[in-house]
């Protein structure tokens, strides 16, 4: 009685244990790459260590004092808000225009020519390393620079203006670089999940009489979604990471008055002396970050589901 | 829903390792250089017969950030010979240039990164000779990485005696010995421009100048008089740091805790003032906006710099010849390269010959400052040159500036240095130009700068 029934279970097992097999190589890369470092790093923040010119001091367990040292001050929170307005002014006009553009490619009645030529075109400027873009706009918007030169010679100022120099036209400035190096991506993930959408239900709507707008909003905008989510989560999570623009316009200053610094800037600060204690306390600290803010999004986007 | 949560933290989980990984690993260029050294040992065998003692290593690494050592090694001495860029020849001797630009301390890591693997490396990979500068030359002066030049690499005292005492304090460790010795003197002076001085002043003669801007007072007064007339009295705030950083009674750091020199609180004020009053910008030093002045579309009046700054930085411009120097209200110096022989080297014997060839031999001295117009570390030979009415500069239109060089670097008072005085100054200047430009107070510039130096050295404290 039992054997048929062991057999059966087997079969089973052997056709799951090919599942396995492929998840091998994913694994082995999550733990040796992800997983350990990711423990290394939470096991690092409770010891003191770091180097002083070329003396070594640590590690010695210091237990949760590069937590308190790392919240004393209240700088985090600065840094944080800066990133996260920098993230905003970011990604609100980055969405607008990559919706616009996708609904324009994909809409039939438009015959835009040479999609494929715009498409390329606005995905370009990611291509550029950001540190290079970064050199660019900084020579572009020195002081001596040629922005400033147009807009003395019109007539627009009478003296150059020190972009840098000010808190929102530097945020700006960055803002709008990462919005240049990204909508081209963001357009072409919205306009995959554009295209997804069955056409059956826009020849639909056309018949019911619905106008373009009317279609976007109660049609487009629901179905996509899905993407719009995962398209928030991705941008959400790199903007926390924003490093390399700030770092290279405001040479790791993140002047005026720190207002631009990030918290990858004050985590890459740590690094120069070496100081895993506080870099991986740092670390812990945004893992901790991203994961609630994924977690809020995903929340909001599931109630809405549910209704 | 569980299901999302548990892969929104598992999303979470694979970005998190990215974010630690931001740290900087240097050194790609070991190997390339590698595959070359490789690639020249076959010429490297039929050479054999060539002098330089036998047994030692036929691998030469020299650690540096710029191209201004090799450049006085291939021109001045006298057995090298340029392979590629980044390799030459000395003898048998396959000579690695290992350059590492000085941006964001990435030198400085390199090095670090080399020196704690010298004892476990390989003969061929050990540094032999690294070069270092005097705002954090004492990070290593005082270490067990540095040879001692007249006990381990057996260069005498007698050799050393031409140059310059200042120039051997700041590598002296605390134990007396020296661990490096340079082959410039950097003495700095104030340097304007020609045109602007005849313009606004009827003459550009040094000495009529010199009058003018003997003190800061009347530097300060100066500069009302050249706004007038169009011009920035300098490029930037940071001009004058170094004027004031050098004349300091008290180091950065005393006793583990982080002091504020009065001298650089004077420089503090004087520049609020003059950037208020428009006679200077906030440039950064080395930045496209600060080297302007550096041209006739500048309206900059006067820089200041050593020797090595007429030539390296402030030449090769179209103001050339059109450049005057005097002493300025104080004397000063900036910068200056050490030569720095390594603990573990295999060629212990070509460190003291490049050592003495470049630092100690009169003749060779001689013709650096002649080729390149540096100011050489040689009492006797500066005196000489300075005499010399045949040596003139270019770039000063003409004039001899060793004279003035001489007198200032005698005046050189290197005691109050501290290994922590690059990130010091780095801060230092990057936080007052908050308060500067009126986007901070002073109490929270001087809050800034004091966060920043500690986050850069956690083992000082306010």
């Amino acid at each position: 009685m039992q054997k048929p029934h062991k057999i059966k279970n087997s079969k089973a097992v052997s056709y799951n244990r090919w599942g396995y097999y492929f998840l091998i190589p994913f694994v082995l890369v999550y733990v040796i790459f992800q997983l350990i470092p990711l423990c290394s790093t939470i096991y690092n923040s409770f010891f003191e260590n770091y180097r002083s010119g070329l003396t070594q001091i640590g590690p010695n367990f210091v237990g949760f004092d590069n937590y308190i040292k790392l919240f004393q001050d209240g700088d985090i929170w600065r840094y944080l808000g800066n990133t996260m307005i920098m993230w905003v002014m970011c990604f609100i006009p980055q969405i607008l225009l990559s919706l616009v553009l996708g609904a324009w490619f994909i809409n039939a009645r438009l015959k835009i020519k040479a999609i494929g030529f715009f498409k390329t075109v606005i995905y370009l400027p990611n291509l550029i390393m950001a540190s290079a873009f970064s050199m660019l706009f900084f020579t572009l918007f020195s002081d001596g620079g040629p922005i400033n030169s147009i807009l003395v010679n019109l007539g627009i100022f009478s003296e150059p203006y020190s972009f840098l120099d000010h808190v929102w036209s530097t945020r700006i400035l960055i803002a709008s670089m990462n919005l240049l190096m990204w909508f081209g991506n963001t357009t072409i993930l919205l306009m995959a999940g554009m295209m997804g959408i069955d056409a059956s239900l826009f020849e639909s709507a056309e018949v019911d009489g619905a106008t373009q707008t009317q279609t976007f909003f109660k049609i487009t905008l629901p179905l996509l979604k899905p993407i719009l989510v995962y398209v928030m989560i991705t941008s959400l999570i790199g903007g926390i990471q924003m490093f390399d623009v700030p770092q290279v316009l405001t040479d790791g200053t993140g002047n005026p008055m720190e207002s631009t610094t990030t918290l990858i800037m004050y985590l890459n600060k740590h690094l120069y002396s070496k100081n895993f204690g506080m870099g991986g306390a740092l670390s812990v600290f945004l893992f901790v970050i991203t994961a609630i803010l994924s977690l809020i999004v995903f929340k909001v986007s599931n109630n809405k589901e549910e209704n | 829903m569980n299901k999302k949560l548990i892969s929104s933290l598992m999303a979470t989980a694979l970005v998190l390792p990215m974010l630690v990984g931001c740290g900087n690993t240097a050194s790609t260029t070991n190997s390339t250089n590698e595959s070359k050294v490789e690639a020249t040992t076959p010429v490297e065998e039929t050479a054999k017969v060539e002098e330089v003692a036998t047994e030692e290593g036929k691998v030469f690494n020299i650690y540096c950030w710029n191209e201004e050592f090799k450049s006085r090694m291939a021109s001045h001495y006298p057995t090298y010979e340029e392979v590629d860029a980044t390799t030459g020849k000395i003898g048998d001797v396959t000579v690695n240039w290992i350059i590492t630009p000085n941006d964001n301390n990435a030198y400085q890591n390199a090095l670090d990164e080399a020196l704690l693997l010298q004892a476990d490396a390989s003969t061929d990979k050990k540094i032999d000779l690294f070069l270092i500068e005097s705002d954090y030359a004492l990070k290593y002066v005082d270490t067990e990485y540095t040879l001692d030049v007249i006990n381990d690499l057996g260069i005498s005292e007698d050799q050393l005696s031409e140059q310059y005492q200042y120039t051997k304090d700041i590598v002296t460790d605390s134990n007396g010995n020296l661990k490096g010795v340079s082959w410039q003197g950097c003495p700095g002076a104030m340097i304007y421009r020609r045109d602007v001085a005849k313009q606004v002043y009827g003459t550009d003669e040094p000495a009529a100048i010199q009058e003018k801007f003997s003190d800061w007072d009347k530097f300060l007064a100066e500069g009302e008089v050249l706004k007038g007339a169009g011009y920035q009295l300098t490029s930037s705030v940071n001009d004058t740091y170094r004027v004031f950083s050098n004349n300091v009674s008290s180091k950065w750091v005393v006793d583990g805790k982080i002091n504020i020199d009065e001298n650089i609180m004077k420089w503090v004020e004087m520049s609020k003032t003059m950037k208020d009053a428009g006679y200077t910008q906030t440039h950064d030093m080395w930045a496209d906006d600060w080297s302007k002045g550096f041209t006739t579309a500048g309206n900059v009046f006067c820089y200041f710099g050593p020797a090595w700054f007429i030539d390296f930085t402030l030449g090769g411009h179209d103001l050339d010849g059109q450049w005057a120097m005097t002493t300025g209200p104080q004397s000063f110096y900036w910068g200056g390269t050490w030569i720095c022989g390594a603990t573990g080297t295999d060629n212990p014997s070509l460190v003291k010959d490049i050592i003495e060839t470049l630092t100690c031999d009169k003749d060779t001295m001689v013709n650096i400052v002649k080729a390149d117009n540096d100011f050489v570390n040689n009492k006797s030979a500066m005196e000489e040159m300075a005499a010399d009415t045949t040596y003139t500069n270019a770039v000063l239109g003409g004039q001899n500036p060793l004279k003035m060089f001489c007198e200032g670097a005698e005046q050189i008072d290197l005691s109050n240095l501290s290994p922590y005085d690059l990130g010091c100054t780095e801060e230092f200047q990057n936080a007052m130009k908050n308060y500067y430009l009126g986007t901070a107070t002073l109490d929270e510039a001087l809050d800034l700068f004091y966060k920043n130096v500690e986050i850069k050295y956690p083992d000082i404290h306010r």
